[in-house]
């Protein structure tokens, strides 16, 4: 389809699939990748921690204390609905052109996702398991991590995933939109000096790394939590 | 007069202010007796077991066990669900192991006694199942299983027998009673059924219509000697079915 519709000549920004190819492979091995996703990929990786380890906190720990939920909810579905990519160029005068900015964009984007999803697993644990529990007197802990934490494994996991998306389109947006540098400026760079092959390849990296993360993370799931066992 | 193990004084039940669920009740439960609950729906049988085993705090009255009051879920009492309340991703015997896992009772020994009780059950060979592999019969007794384990003097059980069909609830009916005559148990569960109640009581307590308080207590005294078939075409559990069904009628309306 992107065969055909590249050699249709439907526009000059549109190339085919073939060159596409081509240039992914160059650039693979030019050096240009490697260069772009080393200013990219420390950004992204302490986005990453921060939004996954920062938002399943968030996220359980309003779940597991009600006080706290008046305050962070209506907060984190303002950042969940909001348009945030809008929010992006103003990071710029906070944080400059600075790899914080780009942290905090991926943050701004993922986090709410991973907390959001974290706190609606753990709020539909049952309740009549949780009834079960407190008749046997399980602790607070044992209860945790018996029962709250299991029933909202797969949610927790399926927000995980989104807020690794998020996280994705994070940088990209703020390497196109304030900080050119990394992957974002290949895109722009390219688009620039109408290179769209190049550009597409680089889209197109873009699109495997998050896909072969998201790969790893059900691999991982599926280790660490056996799917016979939440049937 | 028998010795009695737990009872309820004056206990009412409100729901959200203003729903009244349960209003004066007074029961005595003789220590190493079945007490049947019965009575028709939403009287507040469900609310009366969550209250004696300390799930439900009562708005007015308390409960006792042996003349000292409870306040929330005691070692002596263990209650089977209606719903199982199995945890879907653990096994059998994880399940069944869940009550000593809380008391923190070690890995070993907590799988020593699950196991034994699997066994009295008759769930041996299906330790590593989940829940969805079972039959709604075999997740009750999972349920069951798990409730004896904890060794506790009062088992509470919530429409035991309701999952299932005629012929598994005569059978678990009957494995019940075997079940008692090796565990000296007192045992209070909740039922739809007459026969049921006549059947395997000593104590029949038949709650009226909201809110739910006693309006009788029938004391069977079957002779459960002898065939299960003749015991349920003996004359005084025929009149005794009729009598409550008579009573609940006039409840109802
Ligand atoms: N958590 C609750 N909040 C408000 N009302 C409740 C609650 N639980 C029960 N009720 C009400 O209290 C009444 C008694 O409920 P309960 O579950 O004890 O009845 P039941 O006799 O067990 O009924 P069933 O035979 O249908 O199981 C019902 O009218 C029900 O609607
Ligand atoms: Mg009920």
């Amino acid at each position: 389809m992107w065969e055909l519709a590249g050699r249709a000549d439907i526009s000059i920004a549109f190339p085919p699939f073939s060159k596409v190819a081509v240039a992914f492979v160059s650039m693979l091995f030019n050096g240009e990748f490697t260069a772009a996703y080393a200013d990219s990929l420390p950004p992204l990786l302490i986005g990453l921690c921060i939004t996954i380890i920062g938002g399943v906190i968030i996220g359980v720990s309003i779940g597991l204390v009600r006080s706290t939920e008046w305050f962070i909810m209506p907060l984190l579905i303002i950042f969940q609905t909001a348009p945030v990519s809008a929010l992006i160029p103003m990071l710029t005068y906070i944080y400059g052109i600075s790899d914080t900015a780009k942290v905090v964009a991926i943050v701004i984007l993922g986090m709410p996702l991973v907390a959001l999803n974290s706190y609606k697993g753990i709020q539909a644990t049952s309740p009549s398991l949780l009834e079960m529990a407190k008749s046997f007197r399980a602790s607070w802990f044992d209860t945790i991590l018996f029962v709250i934490l299991p029933s909202a494994q797969k949610m927790i996991f399926a927000g995980l995933r989104l807020g690794v998306s998020g996280a994705f389109i994070g940088i990209v947006l703020a390497e196109l939109l304030i900080t050119p540098t990394g992957i974002g400026d290949l895109i722009t760079y390219n688009r620039f000096v109408a290179h769209y092959d190049k550009m597409f390849a680089t889209i197109v990296s873009i699109l495997a790394v998050a896909g072969l993360t998201l790969g790893g993370m059900s691999k991982l799931e599926d280790l660490l939590f056996p799917s016979e066992k939440n049937e | 007069m028998d010795d009695i193990i737990l009872k309820t004084e004056d206990v009412g039940v409100i729901y959200d202010r203003s729903i009244v669920a349960l209003e004066n009740v007074s029961l005595n439960v003789p220590t190493g007796k079945l007490t049947a609950i019965l009575g028709p729906s939403g009287c507040g049988k469900t609310t009366l077991l969550k209250v004696i085993a300390g799930l439900i705090e009562p708005s007015s009255g308390t409960v006792k066990i042996r003349d000292k009051e409870t306040i929330g879920p005691g070692p002596d009492r263990a209650l089977v669900f209606q719903d199982f309340a199995l945890l879907p991703w653990a096994t059998v015997l994880q399940n069944v192991a869940f009550g000593l896992r809380a008391q923190g009772v070690s890995k070993r020994e907590r799988e020593k006694t699950s196991l034994t009780y699997i066994k009295e059950v008759g769930l041996s060979g299906f330790e590593d199942k989940y829940p969805h592999q079972l039959s709604g019969g075999m997740r009750q007794r999972t349920g069951l299983a798990r409730a004896l384990t904890v060794n506790s003097e009062i088992l509470l059980m919530d429409e035991p027998f309701s999952a299932v069909d005629e012929q598994m609830r005569r059978k678990l009916q009957e494995d019940l009673l075997e079940l008692l005559k090796i565990e000296n148990k007192t045992v209070i569960f909740v039922t739809h059924s007459i026969e049921e109640a006549v059947y395997l009581a000593d104590q029949v307590v038949i709650l009226s219509g909201r809110p739910g308080s006693i309006a009788e207590i029938v004391y069977p005294e079957i002779d459960r000697l002898g065939e299960i078939d003749l015991i349920r075409r003996q004359p005084r559990y025929v009149e005794l079915v009729d009598e409550i069904w008579s009573s609940l009628k006039s409840y109802v309306e």
